[in-house]
């Protein structure tokens, strides 16, 4: 690993830092990786400083893409890691339908509320009301809660977190490298340049004091009113559960389907 | 390199058969042949019976044909299964093949081989949907962004639907390129004659796999590429990179250096990619080019004239890109 690509105080290191950390703890062989991303700041947090295959395509597909690999690589693991605009704006669909098909993939969003390699648009995580280049009287749009839109897709696996409970955020991660069927962690990270600039918030530790005061742990906020949650950061794990995984039902259709050399009987070929 | 025991075993059935077929369907048959264990698509007609053809046929043999949610979808799943060492296409018609431009792209710089099949409809937009048209033959060529070349062949029986797509997949991996077939409505969906070929017979481009340490993009005109867990960490980037495959985004001279690597590439083996059906009359003046379905009436007005003592040569392109310009120069001067 060298030196990452990230601005200073950017929570992309403290993301590549804690997975780092999984991917050792867990005893995963380097050669048993293929990390996917798409492009944007946060798509650089894998690519290219591990020493694992990288799939580094383009904006918004890398689940897509990753979708490819699995089928034919069922024993790789396939982390795809990638901004919210990545993949809950542009590439929105192919995370549905990727929750949906509960392909094994495991899916890691950078959520730092705004298009930072572009400078700054508004992105579909940019909180009501917020200043973007792209919203310069204030988003008139809600945000998305991304999380509990995977939760609804049918994922096996969903939780969220920030980049101040990295200690939370490292169990998670190895949950979701080793959890079978579609795991996603939304990562809630500071972007103290492109996105500091609109609110006025200038140093990583500005954005991890909010994140330590406004975090509600995902039990307690399912008490809470609409009006109570408002401003806060939902985190925990959303969802831990077993459902069939795609590219298992595949390879049994293929074991069901396959015909044996010595058959015979020629088909109609629909012609 | 010769078709997998598991394919020869179960297209033997077929072998030397001659059955009454839809051209969609010899195409992907012709997939089959041409060593296809991977197929991803979105429906859309004319060219939905590939897949679904598909989804029926390579479960049998060990194969995937999935649907995915949208054209783009659709192209990167093939991207990402070539390099996990996949033979694999996608099969479309015009909307679709307008969506999947920026991974067409993506396909040509990070060099993956691959098939796009496109049975072209009439447009623009959603136009008269279920008639057949030819008019993404530019679209083929200058669809997506960026200096690139392209290879592209066009079928204009059901026989050469399954020929083409055979020499699709073979080509894709010769230039290590992706390689589209253009079909058209009238093709795709035409029913007639085609004898099925002997599996024993049909001869693969295999893909060439480097060797430990060897470059994968760069250091000859066409590299040997990877397939992911061979432990050898490949990078791959839709942007600028250099011979070991790490991006570099900013010196002007490694672009320069890819793009031209990658225009040669088509360009060097012009002759070879130029494919055509001649048949030319001494100092005829006059002459009739076509391709796919419309080059069959054309040769049929072609022999007609000449019955009435008219002089006109007949072309059809089969290679459709690169484009015939030498051979072309070369009979008309
Ligand atoms: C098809 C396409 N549209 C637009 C862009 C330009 N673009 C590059 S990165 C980006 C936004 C990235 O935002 P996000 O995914 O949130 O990542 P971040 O930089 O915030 O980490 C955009 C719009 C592109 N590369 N491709
Ligand atoms: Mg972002």
């Amino acid at each position: 690993m060298a030196s990452g690509p990230f601005c200073a105080g950017c929570g992309g290191g403290t993301v590549l830092n804690v997975f780092t950390h999984a991917i050792d703890e867990l005893g995963i062989d380097p050669k048993d990786i293929v990390s996917v991303t798409g492009i944007g700041c946060s798509a650089w947090i894998p690519s290219p400083y591990y020493k694992a295959d990288t799939l580094h395509t383009t904006h918004g597909r890398p689940i897509a893409f990753a979708t490819g690999v699995k089928i034919m690589k069922p024993n790789m693991k396939v982390i795809v890691i990638a901004g919210d605009g990545d993949i809950a704006g542009i590439g929105g669909n192919h995370l549905i339908h990727a929750a949906r098909r509960n392909i094994d993939l495991t899916v890691f969003l950078i959520n730092n509320s705004i298009y930072a390699m572009t400078g700054g648009q508004v992105a579909p995580t940019t909180p009501y009301g917020v200043r973007a280049t792209t919203t310069p009287y204030g988003n008139l749009e809600p945000d998305f809660d991304v999380a509990r839109l995977v939760v609804s897709a049918g994922a096996s696996y969903v939780a969220r977190w920030t980049t101040y409970q990295v200690f939370n955020l490292l169990k998670s991660m190895k949950e979701a490298i080793t959890k079978k069927g579609f795991s996603f962690i939304e990562i809630v990270s500071q972007c103290p340049v492109s996105y500091g600039k609109m609110i006025g918030k200038h140093r990583a530790s500005d954005f991890l004091k909010t994140y330590k005061e406004s975090s509600i742990p995902f039990s307690r906020a399912e008490k809470m009113s609409e009006k109570e949650l408002k401003g806060k950061i939902v985190i925990g794990k959303f969802v831990d559960r077993d459902r069939p995984e795609f590219t298992e039902s595949l390879r049994r259709l293929n074991k069901e389907r396959i015909i044996k050399p010595t058959a015979e009987a020629t088909e109609d070929t629909r012609g | 390199m010769k078709l997998s025991k598991v394919y020869r075993d179960y297209l033997h059935r077929f072998s030397n058969k001659t059955l009454f077929m839809q051209g969609d369907i010899a195409c992907a048959y012709g997939a089959l042949y041409g060593g296809c264990n991977f197929l991803a698509g979105y429906p859309i007609t004319p060219a939905s019976e590939i897949g679904e053809q598909l989804a029926l046929e390579l479960p049998k043999i060990g194969g995937y044909a999935i649907q995915m949610e949208d054209e783009i979808a659709s192209i990167a799943a093939v991207i990402g299964a070539v390099w996990s060492g996949a033979r694999a296409m996608t099969a479309t018609s015009g909307p679709g093949f307008s969506l999947m431009q920026e991974n067409i792209g993506y396909a040509i710089m990070t060099e993956t081989p691959c098939v796009i099949v496109n049975v072209q409809r009439s447009g623009p937009s959603t136009g008269q949907a279920t008639k057949p048209a030819q008019g993404d033959v530019m679209q083929a060529r200058w669809g997506t962004h960026g200096d690139h070349e392209i290879i592209a062949l066009s079928p204009s029986s059901v026989q050469e639907c399954l020929q083409l797509t055979i020499e699709c997949f073979n080509l894709a991996e010769t230039y290590r390129h992706p390689v589209i077939l253009l079909m058209d409505g009238e093709v795709g969906h035409m029913r007639e004659k085609i004898v099925m070929p002997d599996p024993d017979k049909i001869e693969l481009t295999g893909r060439r796999l480097a060797k430990p340490g060897e470059l994968m993009f760069g250091g000859q005109l066409i590299p040997p590429m990877t397939e992911f867990g061979a432990g050898s960490f490949v990078h791959v980037t839709g942007s600028t990179h250099k011979d070991n495959g790490m991006r570099d985004v900013e010196t002007q001279k490694v672009h320069d250096k890819l793009i031209r690597r990658m225009y040669e590439k088509i360009d060097k083996n012009r002759d070879k990619l130029i494919r055509v059906e001649k048949d030319y009359m001494e100092e005829a003046k006059v002459a009739v080019v076509s391709y796919g379905a419309t080059a069959r009436p054309a040769k049929g007005a072609v022999i007609q004239a000449r019955k009435e003592g008219k002089r006109i040569d007949f072309l059809r392109l089969i290679g459709i890109w690169p484009f015939l310009c030498r051979v072309w120069r070369r009979n008309s001067s």
